[in-house]
């Protein structure tokens, strides 16, 4: 309904069934051929719960995933096909779920991080899952039939508790992100060595001043967002195919874009961009943010503008946010509150 | 287990007067009274110090300045003063606290928990732990910290 006028984000669902608070979703990337939007949450209550519309366009809890991890589950993640689902638990293991035969049964659990797995992400080829902890390391997992998961690298840079991993949309780059207010970027060699080729912090990059909570990717990988308790959201340039063994003098590397400052006054815990090019914002401040690209004013290099804040979005933090593949209008939302929130993006988000 | 504490002969300091808060004056039952300072004093001035049998108020680890309040944008800060400047209890303290007014206060609180500036030789760092809700989640799984802050807190019940 996009009729020109101002944009706005208006709650559609309130999904209520978590105990405690919720504190990550997921969008299933490829929910099967005429099935609706599938999206998994997960908390507090040590459960993960999958969430289904209906042809009414009601919504529902079609599976409650329980009784594997017995500590809070941080987050999960779909596999690229649709078919598996990673769950990160405090309880230091991640456990791979398959849905077969009309459920979802845990098909491995993946243990070697020494205290709480805070994130788990799969490369775009789906054969490679990584893992993060509290431990300070990132570890990499390939997949082998059978359910098999080898560790084929524990990777060991960051110098405390890691929040978040996120593979590169296109390109077997990893990123993650620490309380170490540093953003670390990690490729293999060619011969499967695993190393760090970029550090980003606030002396050397104009990085984060606190913990960064979360990466989010564009759609075809050149940009990136970071957001972190230091109230501010950052852009990146991630042109530069750091997967690439560095030739000559003088190598190009990911560099700082922009950072927006001001929108939230509290911890941002969740960025997330659209494939519509619109970024959105949750944070400790209840509210959601939305933001896109000031096309106009390429003069002075790319800036981005507030379009919308949506304050009270929820009672309690927003921990998350993530934009629907299949529908680049539709955002959810979890919070504190315990709620998963669906909202619709209504209006222009143009200049 | 015989463990060292961190600070053997802490001071004792005087208790305050308790001051009975007044009764508003709004004859409107329904209208929301607002939290002020000394109310959320009274939720953490009983908590025990977690390695001697006295409470934060009569230690000084907190008063009732240590206590700001926003009621409109429901914030609240507290700022406690650990006995020592190497305090290895800093922490567990400063969970206390949180947990505390975590239980105490309606859930649309957003409450921060800070170490008084300059008294301790950790300050930055025991700041973003316990402003790290992820952290306080997870450390408040482990029974033998929830232990410890349970028994904290079971002189401020009741």
């Amino acid at each position: 309904m996009d009729n020109g006028g101002a944009a706005e984000l208006r709650e559609t669902h309130c999904l209520k069934g978590h105990a405690d608070r919720a504190w990550s979703l997921a969008w299933n990337p490829s929910p099967g051929a005429g099935a609706g939007p599938v999206l998994a949450s997960c908390g507090g209550d040590k459960t993960v719960r999958i969430w289904k519309r209906a042809p009414d366009g009601t919504w529902h809890c079609s599976d409650v995933l329980e009784d594997t991890h017995n500590r809070t589950v941080r987050s999960c993640a779909w596999s690229p096909d649709g078919k598996l689902l990673a769950t990160s638990s405090f309880d230091a293991t991640t456990a791979i779920w398959e849905y077969s035969g009309g459920d979802f049964e845990c098909v491995a659990t993946l243990e070697g991080h020494e205290n709480e797995v805070k994130s788990a992400s799969w490369s775009q080829s789906g054969s490679l899952l990584a893992t993060c902890s509290r431990d300070k390391a990132v570890w990499i997992w390939e997949m082998h039939p059978g359910n098999e998961y080898e560790c084929v690298a524990v990777l060991q840079g960051h110098t405390q508790d890691v929040k978040m991993v996120q593979w590169h949309p296109v390109l077997d780059v990893l990123v993650s992100v620490s309380y170490d207010n540093s953003i670390r970027v990690w490729a293999d060699d060619g011969d499967d060595e695993w190393h760090c080729v970029q550090t980003l912090t606030e002396a050397g990059n104009c990085g984060h001043s606190s913990t960064v909570w979360s990466i989010s990717f564009n759609q075809n990988g050149d940009r990136m967002v970071t957001c972190s308790d230091d109230c501010t959201l950052k852009i990146w340039d991630t042109s530069i195919d750091l997967s690439q063994p560095k030739t000559g003098e003088g190598h190009e590397s990911w560099r700082h874009l922009s950072t927006l400052t001001g929108y939230h006054d509290r911890t941002i815990f969740s960025a997330h961009w659209s494939s519509e090019d619109v970024i959105a914002s949750g944070a400790g401040d209840d509210a959601i943010c939305l933001f896109v690209e000031e096309k106009s004013s390429m003069v002075e290099g790319p800036s981005y503008r507030l379009i919308l804040k949506k304050e009270k979005a929820h009672d309690m933090d927003v921990n998350c946010v993530r934009w629907c593949p299949q529908d680049p209008r539709m955002l959810a939302s979890a919070s504190d509150d315990g709620t998963v929130k669906l909202w619709e993006l209504g209006g222009s988000v143009l200049d | 287990m015989v463990m060292e504490l961190s600070n053997a002969n802490p001071v004792v300091y005087e208790k305050k007067e308790r001051r009975i808060r007044q009764a508003p004056e709004n004859t409107d039952e329904n209208a929301a009274e607002p939290i002020d300072q000394l109310e959320i004093f009274d939720h953490i001035r009983d908590i025990k110090d977690p390695e001697h049998p006295y409470s934060l108020e009569d230690l000084n680890v907190v008063t009732e300045e240590s206590v700001e309040i926003n009621d409109e944008l429901s914030h609240v800060k507290v700022t406690f003063t650990p006995t020592v400047e190497h305090c290895s209890m800093a922490t567990v303290i400063g969970l206390c606290l949180r947990v505390k007014l975590m239980r105490s206060l309606p859930p649309r609180y957003k409450v921060d928990i800070r170490v008084a500036p300059g008294s301790h030789a950790t300050e930055a760092a025991v700041n973003k732990q316990l402003s790290d809700k992820e952290r306080v989640a997870a450390a408040l799984e482990n029974p033998n910290l929830l232990d410890i802050v349970e028994e904290c807190l079971s002189p401020t019940f009741g």
